[in-house]
């Protein structure tokens, strides 16, 4: 439906070190500043723990840690970013919430193949923004998280 | 919109229809068992018309046929032109299995059935040959038929589709989900207005609190089904086995509006259908078989669901042949699971838990029902997976019983809540036995280790210990022997070992809620609930962190585990009582040949002859000082009773000191008259008394 109806697509953005990357508006169901979480032990390194979002239990993804980045300084609280999937909700946490912009579709390029792998994998596309370069996130890759 | 619109009329249609087949089922063989009534004949046309009706409005030409010749037979039926004979009944279930394909297929499971002419000529030729109209012209008749006819019923009352609606299960979970949030956030609200001093808020915050529960309650009912949704198909599931195995088998059900949870519904549907085939085609004998031991020719098999502390269960019993210990010996020592060492000793419980053991089956000939080796195993899991029981006894030639147990519900189960490297844990209360705490200075109660195994003596059993931290890869705290911490003793597959962790908290009812799929194949979580504080707390999954420990390795283990307790507990142990005696030694007696402990007032003791005696139970009971200083004291006497013979003594101690049990050895050289030698116990030089030996030397004492 989203496609149909016209040809810009909305991202909400964030920053994840260096990076400024988004997701697709229509992807995201809410923002939370600060959240307690549960560590998992055992669980994969990029899962954080389980966070409770009233009532549903939701898994944090610590995505410095899914992008294989330098773990964030103590100063910075993470945000999440609670997002729908097939398979229920997933949260991302993130350094800083910018944002929502609104992007024509032919702005989009192929991320350029020098990217470094793992970070390669997860972006869909690279979109050229006055000053700044959008990295859109590929949420299913993202949330695939082997042990 | 008008696709969509179908789909979801096609989708009504099959589901109320499945149901109505269901009914179907159910009364033709009541038919068939000779309980035919004229509302049941009513209710058979009333289900093969509606189909007729909806197929027709939905142009499903060839259910519609098919429908139309049913019914027109059970019009005939109806009209008690034709008695409902076997093949009547038989022609009839195969039209509602054909007309099952066709809605599987409806509703995109499967193919739709490649033809029904044959069914439909046979139907026909039924109604034919019972004398009635041959049904070649469009039957008007039956269709008005039962439109015209009054209500059988004479008090209408309102039927289950008047009192029901259906609801998408996602919606009852979902509510659960925020009924469950309201409880925690009831219980903030509750904390906080037990701070205040206002009457009003407390007076609103009590409602609140009453109101809360009661939903909760209704909330959890709504997902509750009645066990007979399993067992509706069952009647015919032994209808038609017992027909192809040529057997006679009565099958008697009680307690089918037990209410269980959906999701353990649907777990044990499969393992109690495995179960029932099972029974049906091993366990129940021939109807000549049957004869020739003296039973009554038809088989019973009975279903029983109940409540009983919490849980549910389920009960499968025949009278069938029942299992042979040494038959299941025999396979288990082929298989390799018992060595031939083993197998006398195992005792039956033991032995019928070995056909839950993965691979096993006894039947001697593989059939296409049953006795594939494939089975019981997976009975057993599916059942532990919902956190539930599985127990088979039997008795050769007489009767089988498998008793499943399990909870009420997932959603909500009692749990230990702990805590490990400052994280809380929920453990579920069914794999706990009991709770152990360690103290530094605990003196011989304390964790031991063999190489770098930590075990803990356990009322003489060695319990294998296994530390959470240390399974769950966290900063493992120093194995510091002056902390206190908890030991929690919990069974999983018929083994038990010792969970160690930092405290214990409390125990709570917890809600289950599932893990995301990134957490699914981690399997020492069973899920995860959420703390009156809001915090997310894991489920630990006790099979699972066992199987990760390798405390549990397969049933053979535990076998020998059992036995090997069983020999130690057998050989070397004994049960003694300690005393003190003169000098405040210490001295023991064997437990068993205590028959009671007596407090006494010196001024009973009495003299006969030259012996001190004590009226006792209307007997004389002679009285032997063993410490002959305490002769001179007044006041209490302590009396150990001893069996001596047919006869009891008195032993008079100085003062009683523990019941233990011990497996101390006597050290050579160190008996007397009187003593059977000394041993050390409980750090102590202990007397072993010869009371044989005291009781012929009494008479020198006195």
């Amino acid at each position: 439906m989203r496609v149909l109806m016209s040809n810009t697509t909305q991202y909400c953005t964030f920053y994840l070190d260096q990076m400024l990357l988004g997701v697709e508006v229509l992807d995201v169901q809410e923002v939370i500043r600060r959240h307690e979480i549960t560590e998992v032990p055992l669980a994969p390194p990029a899962l954080s723990g389980l966070m409770n979002l009233r009532g549903s239990i939701v898994s944090c993804i610590d995505l410095r840690r899914r992008f294989g980045l330098p773990r964030a300084p103590k100063d910075l609280a993470a945000t999440n970013i609670v997002v729908q999937t097939a398979s229920g909700l997933a949260s991302l946490q993130v350094d800083r919430i910018c944002d929502v912009v609104e992007v024509a579709n032919e702005c989009f390029e192929l991320p350029p193949e020098t990217l470094r792998t793992e970070i390669r994998n997860l972006i869909d596309r690279v979109c050229k923004l006055d000053g700044a370069l959008l990295l859109t996130l590929n949420l299913v890759r993202v949330l695939e998280i082997e042990n | 919109m008008d696709s969509n619109f179908e789909a979801d009329l096609l989708k009504d249609v099959v589901l109320e229809s499945q149901e109505g087949l269901d009914a179907f089922d159910r009364e033709l063989l009541a038919l068939e068992r000779g309980e035919s009534s004229v509302e049941g004949l009513h209710k058979l046309f009333r289900i093969a018309h509606t189909l007729k009706g909806t197929s027709g409005c939905l142009g499903l030409t060839r259910v519609e046929t098919l429908a139309h010749s049913g019914e027109s037979l059970l019009s005939l039926m109806r009209e008690g032109k034709i008695a409902p004979g076997r093949d009547v009944v038989g022609a009839l279930l195969r039209f509602a299995d054909t007309l099952r394909i066709h809605l599987r297929s409806l509703a995109g499971e499967g193919e739709p059935p490649q033809d029904d002419a044959g069914l439909i000529r046979d139907l026909q030729a039924l109604a034919e040959a019972n004398g009635a109209i041959p049904i070649e012209r469009p039957a008007p008749v039956p269709v008005v038929t039962p439109l015209a006819a009054p209500a059988p019923s004479p008090t209408p009352r309102p039927t289950q589709a008047e009192t029901a609606i259906r609801v998408d299960v996602h919606h009852l979970d979902r509510l659960m989900d925020l009924v469950g949030e309201l409880v925690l956030a009831r219980n903030q609200i509750l904390q906080f207005a037990g701070q205040q001093e206002d009457a009003g808020l407390l007076a609103a915050t009590q409602r609140l609190n009453l109101i809360t529960t009661q939903l909760q309650e209704s909330v959890m009912k709504t997902r509750m089904q009645p066990v007979s949704n399993i067992w509706s198909r069952f009647p015919r599931i032994v209808r038609d086995l017992s027909q192809e195995l040529g057997k006679n088998i009565g099958l008697v059900m009680e307690g089918k509006e037990t209410e269980l949870d959906r999701t353990i519904i649907e777990a044990i549907k499969d393992p109690l259908t495995h179960l029932l085939r099972n029974a049906l085609d091993h366990g129940l004998e021939k109807p000549e078989v049957r004869r020739a031991a003296g039973k009554p020719e038809q088989g019973r098999l009975s279903l029983r669901a109940f409540h009983q502390g919490g849980q549910v269960n389920i009960e499968m019993a025949d009278d069938g042949a029942g299992i042979h210990r040494d038959k299941v010996l025999k396979r288990a020592m082929e298989k390799g699971i018992v060595t031939a060492e083993q197998a006398p000793r195992l005792t039956d419980r033991e032995v019928y838990a070995l056909l839950f053991a993965p691979g096993f089956s006894t039947a001697e000939k593989v059939t296409n029902l049953s006795g594939r080796g494939v089975g019981m195993d997976v009975v057993k899991r599916n059942v532990e997976q919902v956190g539930g029981s599985v127990d088979l006894q039997s008795e050769a030639g007489r009767s089988t019983t498998v008793r499943i147990k399990i909870p009420l519900t997932l959603a909500i189960i009692p749990a230990l809540i702990v805590e490990c490297a400052r994280n809380r844990y929920a453990i579920p209360q069914s794999s706990l036995l009991e709770l152990v705490r360690v103290d530094p200075e605990g003196g011989a109660q304390k964790i031991e280790y063999i190489d770098a195994a930590p075990v803990y003596r356990l009322r003489g059993n060695l319990l294998p210990l296994i530390y959470l931290d240390q399974e769950l890869g966290l900063a493992e705290s120093a194995r510091d022997s002056r902390r206190t911490v908890y030991i929690l003793v919990l069974q999983s597959e018929g083994c038990q070992f010792g969970l160690v962790v930092d405290s214990i908290r409390d125990t709570e009812e917890i809600v289950v809620k599932p893990l995301g799929k990134e957490l699914k194949n981690l399997s020492v979580y069973a899920g995860a609930t959420i703390m009156g504080d809001g915090l997310v707390a894991l489920i630990l999954d006790i099979p699972g962190l066992a199987r990760r420990a390798k405390v549990v390795s397969d049933v053979r283990a535990a076998a020998q585990e059992a036995q090997a307790g069983k020999s130690r507990r057998e050989s070397d142990l004994q049960s003694l009582l300690l005393f003190s005696t003169a000098d405040s030694g210490q001295a023991a007696i064997p437990l068993a040949r205590v028959a009671r402990l007596e407090e006494i007032s010196h001024a009973d003791v009495e003299r006969a002859g030259r012996r001190e005696v004590l009226q006792y139970r209307g007997e004389i009971m002679p009285l032997i000082w063993m410490n002959l200083e305490s002769q001179l004291s007044a006041g209490k006497l302590q009396v150990v009773v001893c069996n001596y013979g047919s006869a009891r003594v008195g032993l008079v101690v100085d003062r009683i000191l523990d019941a233990i049990d011990d497996s101390a050895v006597l050290q050579p050289g160190t008996s007397r008259p009187g003593i059977l030698g000394s041993a050390i116990v409980k750090k102590r030089v202990t007397d072993f008394i010869d009371i044989d030996g005291v009781v012929r030397n009494a008479g020198s004492y006195v």
